[in-house]
Parts: structure tokens; C-alpha cells; sequence
């Protein structure tokens, strides 16, 4: 396929920025009135920094609310951005028009979370996945009938399933469907929207590990939006900690994982069930109350100081910034967890260990 | 009489190890469907008991029956759509069967429900406060003012932050968490002896999650009801369950204390499940070792062991597991499991292939 010689040209240039957001906003208006005057705005996303390297996978977790779909969103410019700057592969796509962006699209691809709302049901496996060669008029070597039966048998479906309709097939293979879609245009990177969490335990596995195999082979970048942070373990480079529109931490997977700073990845963590019942009376367990305040009216200060169990008054006031607090480990905390041995034991490992 | 037919109807209710009479008892429990397609059978053959105090987590993943099987002993299936046939023993009274007047009194008052969407199953058109209110006055005779006063005292109870004007409240004002809160406020109103909680936490999130989890077993712990909580995540039966049965297709594949389940599991599907999940708890394995196919289904379930067509070793005893429904039997200090793989097999594939990937 034509796709060997850029592979090779990717490859070269793996580790650079590929996909780098600034101080990126997103405020929805709140209506109200005859006359619709603007009464507020729903800070979805407030000030994200962050950048996606060639060929990694960059995970954003949190909880409902966060911001995190919001900035998916803004990231494949699905929607404009109230502030800030995105730039794709070194050229600022933040207030492209929908038409200069149309060519664009190719580069920049997503996964959507719900398998049934996300495929049109009138229309056959092969006009859903053939759509985007139709829409960015791609020739293709053998015909797009060929491209598409070739892109079903790489997501692991058969290709005599072209004329059938997405009711005949199961939230996995429909989220299969997905996936080949989005690969149609090779794209260089891919936003997935909570893409296994609407799949049943053993499917989930199946397309995790589908999508492994995809990036290897295509050199692809991940922007993953997920809540299980077990699946965000497995399968991120880098993760990205969001609360209420903000990121709190942002780090390589194994220093998030094993020494988390910010209170809230800490409290994250330790809320999450561990399939082993030896685990039940030893672990130590953080337990937020509360619900995440609404982001019309954001606490001041630190975003997280309603919920956090170390706030101070300095964490009402002052709004802590997002700084290096080790090699590749930012964190936005006045008070971050001991940055060099953990204070708790969020999972419960070392108890068990003993 | 074939040794097949045998297997079906000999297959004896898993018991609790405590003793006395169990609270809930189920036997060879039948729910099937009959539609244009087939009869559907959700629930074939399915066999456990609860015991006060106790909870049985029942896992499995979408279609394996859990759920209908948490509805037909609440009793909501819509008369003439489903055919239940079996005994669900509900402190000895059979429910199966039973005239649906005298199920809506045992409802409510003797057992309760946790719905898994707290946005559906609540009227939209009524306050939290009026909903409580009517459970508990259906089966209690008291005045207005009293039951408003005990579902205040109620939604206190399950941590709703100022109960006396959130009372008034309609569901949609309510946070997803502070609905399900409210939902197993009523749920409780009226202490039922048993509670289903089918999959209480999935559309919340992990934070909120561990929040009602901790709630259940507190309350739990305090009216000694018997509890069982359906979900398809193993991680929250580690955390609450005393018992495990873990179903596929209808049928219970495995049941046996929580932590024999997950210290030695002995059915391929569970190890399968044990092995798609991604955990924090070990180091990261580059690969998860997913179970291959889809589930079955219900209308056309395989023959012999209904696992075969997904089973890794499914092949080892011949052509067994094809033509021969395994029977789900003890195999040794509680454990039940309906597998052909022999003992020694099953323990040596745990021991030297299953466990050392996950």
C-alpha cells in the first residue's frame, strides 16, 4: 500500500509534538430571557495545556463533567473554542473554517462511545465505512468497495459483511464498524471517546487489544477519553488527570500510577474496586463526599478544595498552577503527596504483599 | 432416561455454608420468552440461596441472565410475555406463581430493588420526598406528616446533604449519585429483609461508586438483610459480595465463596473474564488475554456446554463439552462449577497457564 513510505517518514519523526494545546477554553453561554442575554457560561474547559507526541497515546480521565468529551471535541474541532490555540502537526487549526478544516480531517479522526447512536441504521456497513473516501473524494487503488472490504477485515470483521445493516451486528463488532471507519483515511491521530466502555468485560479485551495492534501498525496517536482507570493504565503512554474543566495532573503512566501528587489522582485511585477480596480490610481508602461542583460557578482557588481532605485557606484563594514537580510529572496542588514516597496505599498492594 | 436429562434434573441448589433455612432459595429456576423467533431462554435451570445478612454477587456479562433472574423473583415480569417455571422460596413461600396482589404486598416490605438508571426508574413527575412517601405508607398505616418525617430521616440516612428541603425536590434536580441515593432510600424504606441491587454503580462514577458501595454495606450491616448485587464487574463483587455465581447464557457456570473465586477460580469463563480485565492492582501486562467470540444466543444456545464455542479447552475430553451439558455440580468445599475438565486439569491449567498471566 501507499502508506509504506510515509510510515517510514513517520517513524523517523516519532517522539515530536504532533498535536499541542494552549491555555485552550471552552465556555458555553447560558441563555435567559426574551431576549436570550447571555447570564453565565458553563466553563467546560478552562485553561488546558497540553501536548499529544507522534505516536503515543495521551489518556484524559476524570470524573462526569470534567471537561474531558469537551476538549475531545475541541481537539477534532467538532466544536470552536472559546479561547486558546490548537495546533496539529505545526499548523494552528483553533479557528479553521469548516471547509479549510475539511481537508484536515483526514489527519485528525474520532471514535465515538456509543457503538448504537454513532452509525446511521439506514445505511449498509459499506456506505457507513466507504463515507469518508465519498466525502474527501479519495481515489482508491482498487475501488472503494475493495478499500472498504479491506479496512473490515483489518478491524477483524468479515468482509462479506458489506451489505449488511448495523442492527445485525453486536455493540463489539458495531464498535469495530467504528473504528474501521475512522481508520479509512489513515489518519495520523485519533481522538476516541470513551471507546470500550459501553462493551461488555470480555469484548472490551478484544478491542483494547485491536487497537494496540492498530497503532502499531500505523504508527497512529491516541487522545483516549476514558473513566476506568484500569483500562487507562493499560493502555496509556501519558495520562491526564481533568477536574471540573482543569487538568490537576498530567504524567508518564508509571509515575501517575505509582506516585500520584494531587490529592484527587490519590482519591481516584483508591476508589477503585480490585478484583481481589484479600484486599477487602487492608487497603486504604480515600473517600470523597460530595458530588463535583457544578462548573456554572467553580469554586475559587483551587478547582478541587470543596472535596479535598488536605485544603487549606491558601487552596480557597489561590489557584495553584500546573508546575514540573519532577521529571515529566506536572501537578496543579499546593500541598502535593509526598513527591518522592507515597503517603498512602491507594490500591491496598503493600498490605497484601506483607 | 439419558445421562443428559439426568444432569438437569439433578442439579442441587448451592448452599450457603451457615446453617438454618436460607431466606431466599431458588430452584431450577426456567425464565423463557417465547417471540416470532424462538422462545428465548433467559434463564435456564439456575439454582442458588441468600441467607440473611449475606450477600451473593451474581456476575456475568449482558445476556447472561442476571438481571431477569432479579426480576422474576421481584415478581415484575409482565404477566403472559414471560413463562417462569421453578420455585423462588422467599422465607419459605413460594413466589413462583403466586396471585400478583399478594407479590405487591411482599414487595416493598420483604424485598426491594436498586435499579441500575435512578434517572428511569424514578418518576420524573413526582418529588423524591412523594415517591418515598407512597412505598411507605402502602404498607405502613401512618399519617402524611409522619412519612414525610421518616423519608427526611431516610434520605439523611443515605447522605443526601440537607434532606428537609431536598425532600421536595423533583429527580431531575439530583446529580446521578444523589439519585441512586435517593433510590436506595426508598428502596429501604420500609426494611426490606432482602435487597437486589442490579449493576446499583455502573452508570456512576468511580468516586461515587465507592460512596454507595460503602452505603450498602453499612446498611447492610445494620438491618442483617440478605443482599444480592448484580454487576458485571468483577471489582465490586471483591468489595462486597460474601458469595459468588457467576452465570453465562442463562445457566450458572460458578459459585463459591469471593475469595475462592478469585484465589482459585476453576471455570474457564471465569478465568476468561479474570483475564480481559485490565488491573491496578498487578503490573501492567502488555497484552489482556480476551475471550475469544461473542456470547451466545439465548434463542439458539450451543449444544453440550453452552461455553464450548469460546472455551480454549473445549476439545480436551473428546467431543464432551459438545454433545453433553456439563453438570453444575460441588466439586469440593462449596465449590460448584458445570465443566467437563477434570480436576487435575482444571487445577494444573489454573496453576501453570491462567494465573501466572494475569
Amino acid at each position: 500500500m501507499s502508506t509504506k513510505t510515509e510510515t517510514g517518514a513517520a517513524n523517523r519523526r516519532l517522539g515530536e509534538d504532533l498535536l499541542v494545546a494552549t491555555d485552550l477554553q471552552k465556555h458555553f453561554p447560558i441563555r435567559r430571557g426574551l431576549l436570550q442575554r447571555q447570564v453565565g457560561a458553563v466553563q467546560a474547559v478552562d485553561g488546558l495545556t497540553f501536548t499529544v507526541k507522534r505516536g503515543e497515546t495521551l489518556s484524559l480521565v476524570g470524573e462526569s463533567g470534567c471537561g474531558k468529551t469537551t476538549t475531545g471535541r475541541l481537539l477534532t474541532r467538532l466544536i470552536e473554542p472559546t479561547g486558546g490555540t490548537i495546533t496539529l502537526d505545526g499548523r494552528d487549526i483553533t479557528h479553521l473554517s469548516s471547509g479549510a478544516m475539511r481537508p484536515l480531517r483526514r489527519d485528525i479522526q474520532m471514535i465515538f462511545q456509543d457503538p448504537y447512536g454513532s452509525l446511521n441504521p439506514r445505511h449498509t456497513v459499506g456506505a457507513i465505512i466507504g463515507a469518508p473516501f465519498r466525502l474527501q473524494k479519495v481515489k482508491t487503488e482498487h475501488g472503494v468497495k475493495r478499500a472498504v472490504q479491506d479496512l473490515l477485515e483489518l478491524v477483524g470483521l468479515s468482509p462479506e459483511h458489506y451489505n449488511r445493516y448495523p442492527h445485525e451486528f453486536s455493540g463489539g463488532q458495531r464498535q469495530r464498524i467504528g473504528i474501521a471507519r475512522t481508520l479509512a483515511l489513515r489518519p495520523k491521530v485519533i481522538v476516541a471517546d470513551e471507546p470500550v466502555s459501553a462493551l461488555d468485560v470480555s469484548i472490551q479485551a478484544q478491542v483494547v487489544n485491536l487497537m494496540e495492534d492498530l497503532q502499531n501498525e500505523f504508527d497512529l496517536t491516541y487522545v483516549m477519553i476514558a473513566h476506568d482507570l484500569s483500562v487507562v493504565r493499560h493502555v496509556s503512554d501519558r495520562v491526564a488527570v481533568m477536574y471540573l474543566g482543569k487538568i490537576m495532573e498530567i504524567a508518564d503512566r508509571t509515575s501517575l500510577y505509582e506516585r500520584p501528587m494531587h490529592p484527587y489522582t490519590v482519591a481516584l485511585l483508591s476508589a477503585v474496586p480490585i478484583p481481589d477480596t484479600s484486599r477487602r480490610d487492608n487497603r486504604e481508602r480515600i473517600r470523597l463526599t460530595g458530588d463535583v461542583p457544578s462548573p456554572i460557578n467553580p469554586p475559587s482557588g483551587c478547582r478541587f478544595h470543596t472535596r479535598c481532605w488536605k485544603a487549606q485557606d491558601l487552596c480557597k484563594t489561590t489557584e495553584p498552577p500546573l508546575v514540573e514537580l519532577s521529571a515529566g510529572h506536572q501537578a496543579a496542588c499546593h500541598f502535593p503527596e509526598n513527591t518522592t514516597k507515597l503517603t498512602i496505599d491507594p490500591t491496598g498492594a503493600a498490605g497484601s504483599a506483607a | 432416561m439419558t445421562q443428559h436429562e439426568d444432569s438437569l434434573g439433578g442439579a442441587t441448589p448451592p448452599r450457603p455454608a451457615s446453617s438454618g433455612a436460607p431466606f431466599l432459595q431458588v430452584r431450577e429456576l426456567r425464565v423463557h420468552f417465547p417471540t416470532d423467533d424462538g422462545v428465548v431462554k433467559s434463564v435456564d435451570d439456575l439454582s442458588f440461596s441468600v441467607d440473611r445478612g449475606k450477600t451473593l454477587g451474581i456476575v456475568g456479562e449482558s445476556g447472561s441472565g442476571k438481571s431477569v433472574t432479579s426480576l422474576s423473583i421481584m415478581g415484575l415480569h409482565k404477566a403472559g410475555t414471560a413463562r417462569i417455571s421453578g420455585e423462588i422460596l422467599l422465607d419459605g413461600q413460594n413466589l413462583v406463581g403466586m396471585a400478583p396482589d399478594r407479590v405487591r404486598q411482599l414487595r416493598g416490605k420483604r424485598m426491594a430493588m436498586i435499579f441500575q438508571d435512578p434517572l428511569s426508574a424514578m418518576h420524573p413527575f413526582y418529588t423524591v420526598g412523594s415517591q418515598i412517601v407512597e412505598a411507605y405508607r402502602i404498607h405502613n398505616k401512618v399519617t402524611k406528616a409522619v412519612a414525610r418525617k421518616h423519608a427526611v430521616d431516610l434520605l439523611d440516612r443515605v447522605g443526601i446533604p440537607n434532606p428537609k428541603s431536598r425532600v421536595d425536590d423533583y429527580p431531575h434536580q439530583f446529580s446521578g449519585g444523589m439519585r441512586q441515593r435517593a433510590m436506595i432510600a426508598m428502596a429501604l424504606s420500609c426494611d426490606p429483609e432482602l435487597l437486589i441491587a442490579d449493576e446499583p454503580t455502573t452508570a456512576l462514577d468511580v468516586t461515587v461508586q465507592a460512596q454507595i458501595l460503602d452505603l450498602i454495606r453499612d446498611l447492610q450491616a445494620e438491618f442483617n438483610s440478605a443482599v444480592i448485587i448484580i454487576t458485571h464487574d468483577l471489582g465490586v463483587v471483591a468489595e462486597l459480595a460474601d458469595d459468588i455465581m457467576v452465570m453465562y447464557a442463562g445457566r450458572a457456570v460458578e459459585y463459591s465463596s469471593a475469595p475462592d473465586i478469585f484465589n482459585s477460580p476453576q471455570h474457564p469463563y471465569t478465568w476468561g473474564l479474570l483475564g480481559s480485565m485490565p488491573r491496578l492492582d498487578r503490573e501492567r501486562t502488555e497484552r489482556l488475554q480476551p475471550i475469544k467470540g461473542t456470547p451466545p444466543s439465548l434463542i439458539n444456545v450451543p449444544e453440550g456446554c453452552p461455553f464450548n464455542p469460546r472455551c480454549a479447552y473445549a476439545g480436551t475430553n473428546g467431543d464432551l463439552s459438545f454433545t453433553l451439558r456439563p453438570e453444575f455440580r460441588d466439586v469440593g468445599g462449596g465449590h460448584h462449577i458445570a465443566c467437563h475438565l477434570g480436576a487435575e486439569d482444571r487445577l494444573r491449567i489454573w496453576e501453570t497457564e491462567i494465573r501466572p498471566k494475569l
